[in-house]
């Protein structure tokens, strides 16, 4: 399983409370991640990257095991630690939310 | 007896205000979207129970809202509260925060650019909704106008967006983003005629479609923008702030635009200039009084760069001859020492007799005037600042 931490507004609009633990198939990377929130919260859809292409939205950030990953492919793969549950991958919103 | 139920956009969530025909006693209900822009929030006039509202953030992008029960609850469109957000195969029910600009095969529109503060081209980049209009006679077809300009339309309840991509054919190459970006803030719906639609740009100027939005036609003549533009006389390019129309003269349109107040007697064709004996005619919103077609209502505001009432005293003026000339409405509004503004989409009326007045300040006031301006009191003083209000007369 996979644990992903929502920045507060869109665990609101998500309806959820804490973690979300998410099944990925095949390589756990960026976009397999965000696709498998994507695809059980569609709600989130546009929120989190841009609809058409995909791309981070400007002020959301992505960190993992003290890495900010932001800026790294979003096919690369993602730490054994995020692979394997030991710790979460993140979504942050940039500067305190505003 | 009637009730009114005022509906307030603001930068952190919305509020919902209701009375009862005195409008004197006020239940506040609110913050919806807690710490969310609402830019906009309107009611259909076909159904009043059902509500949109745009809910933005620079962070987090667009939310499209709806309620079907006068704002008791909200729910993005095609996902019901309580009902499972995806369909038995997984697929979302709706796409409902889905803008995206028209470049399909079909039309064989490329997906063009506009101009950048620099007059560099740059392309269209959705950003947010800045206004809603719900259809007046079918509660699922509502319209969006949004940054960078465009205008959307959902026939679904706000399930699905499509442009209605001919608008930024109209010289959308020379459009360009004002203060407050590249904005479709204005969308006004002809009872007359279901065809015609104007929509008004920050900054490129006034359309009008009159095929329900195939076509359009910039509707700019008689607009000088002396100091803003290169040819003060362009065909678009202005910054227009404001249009309003009096559902039973839809012939006549009235205007604030950056500097000047402006009118149309001739359904946007020309216009000319009835800013007569204004403080200054800078300013955002502008409206009409219900049961006057010649009434109507503007918050003058200092300059360009200082945006606040001149002399500190916030006074909403007001023209019983259709412009030309103004009375300052003082009584129960702050005289000294006041430094609010009044966005474009912040003012509005309600259709009793006599006829409501409303408006929402940066500094979060909303005043409301039960008697068309002549006296105003205060519904809430301190909400965060007021993106918009809207208010919906109920039987």
């Amino acid at each position: 399983m996979i644990r992903v931490v929502l920045p507060a507004h869109l665990r609101t609009l998500a309806r959820v409370d804490g973690e979300v633990k998410l099944h990925v198939e095949g390589q756990v990377t960026q976009r397999s991640v965000l696709d498998a929130l994507e695809a059980r919260y569609p709600m989130l859809r546009g929120t989190i990257r841009d609809h058409v292409t995909q791309q981070r939205r400007a002020f959301v950030r992505f960190f993992a095991c003290g890495q900010d990953l932001s800026h790294e492919p979003p096919d690369a793969p993602l730490p054994d630690a995020v692979t394997n549950g030991a710790e979460p991958f993140l979504v942050v919103g940039a500067m305190a939310g505003g | 007896m009637s009730k009114v139920r005022v509906l307030v956009g603001t930068r952190k969530g919305a509020f919902v205000l209701t009375s009862d025909g005195k409008r004197e006693r006020w239940d506040v209900s609110g913050p919806h979207f807690a710490g969310w822009e609402i830019y906009h929030l309107k009611g259909s006039a076909a159904d009043p129970n059902r509500l949109y509202a745009s809910q933005t953030s620079g962070w987090f992008g667009q939310i499209i809202q709806r309620s079907d029960d006068g704002g008791k609850t909200w729910h993005q469109p095609g996902t019901p509260p309580g009902e499972p957000t995806t369909t038995p195969e997984g697929m979302p029910k709706g796409e409902s925060n889905k803008f995206v600009y028209d470049t399909s095969p079909e039309t064989g529109k490329p997906l063009t650019t506009h101009q950048w503060y620099d007059g560099t081209p740059h392309p269209w980049e959705f950003k947010r909704v800045w206004h809603l209009e719900p259809s007046l006679t079918d509660p699922e077809t509502v319209y969006a106008g949004v940054e960078d300009a465009a205008l959307f339309r959902s026939s679904d309840g706000g399930r699905t967006w499509q442009e209605l991509p001919g608008l930024r054919g109209v010289k959308g190459h020379l459009w360009q983003p004002g203060a407050g970006g590249m904005c479709l803030h204005t969308i006004v719906l002809d009872r007359s005629n279901p065809e015609r639609i104007f929509i008004a740009i920050s900054a490129a100027g006034v359309f009008r479609t009159d095929d329900a939005g195939k076509t359009w036609q910039a509707m700019n003549r008689g607009l000088k923008s002396l100091y803003e533009l290169p040819d003060p006389n362009a065909e678009v390019g202005h910054c227009v702030h404001r249009i309003a129309m009096h559902r039973s003269r839809p012939g006549v349109l009235f205007m604030q635009k950056h500097w000047d107040v402006m009118r149309s007697d001739d359904a946007g064709e020309s216009w000319h200039e009835v800013s007569g004996n204004l403080p200054t005619d800078f300013g955002f919103p502008i409206d009409i009084h219900a049961h006057q077609p010649d009434t109507i209502y503007v918050v003058p505001i200092k300059s360009d760069s200082e945006h606040y009432p001149p002399d500190g005293k916030l006074r909403v003026y007001r023209s019983r001859t259709g412009g030309n000339e103004w009375e300052a409405l003082t009584k129960g509004l702050p005289q000294r020492d006041c430094y609010v503004n009044v966005l474009r989409d912040a003012m509005t009326v309600d259709s009793l007799d006599p006829c409501g007045v409303y408006f929402g300040t940066t500094g979060g006031q909303v005043y409301a005037s039960p008697d068309a301006g002549d006296s105003w009191a205060p519904i809430v003083r301190d909400l965060p600042a007021v993106l918009s209000v809207e208010v919906q007369t109920l039987p």
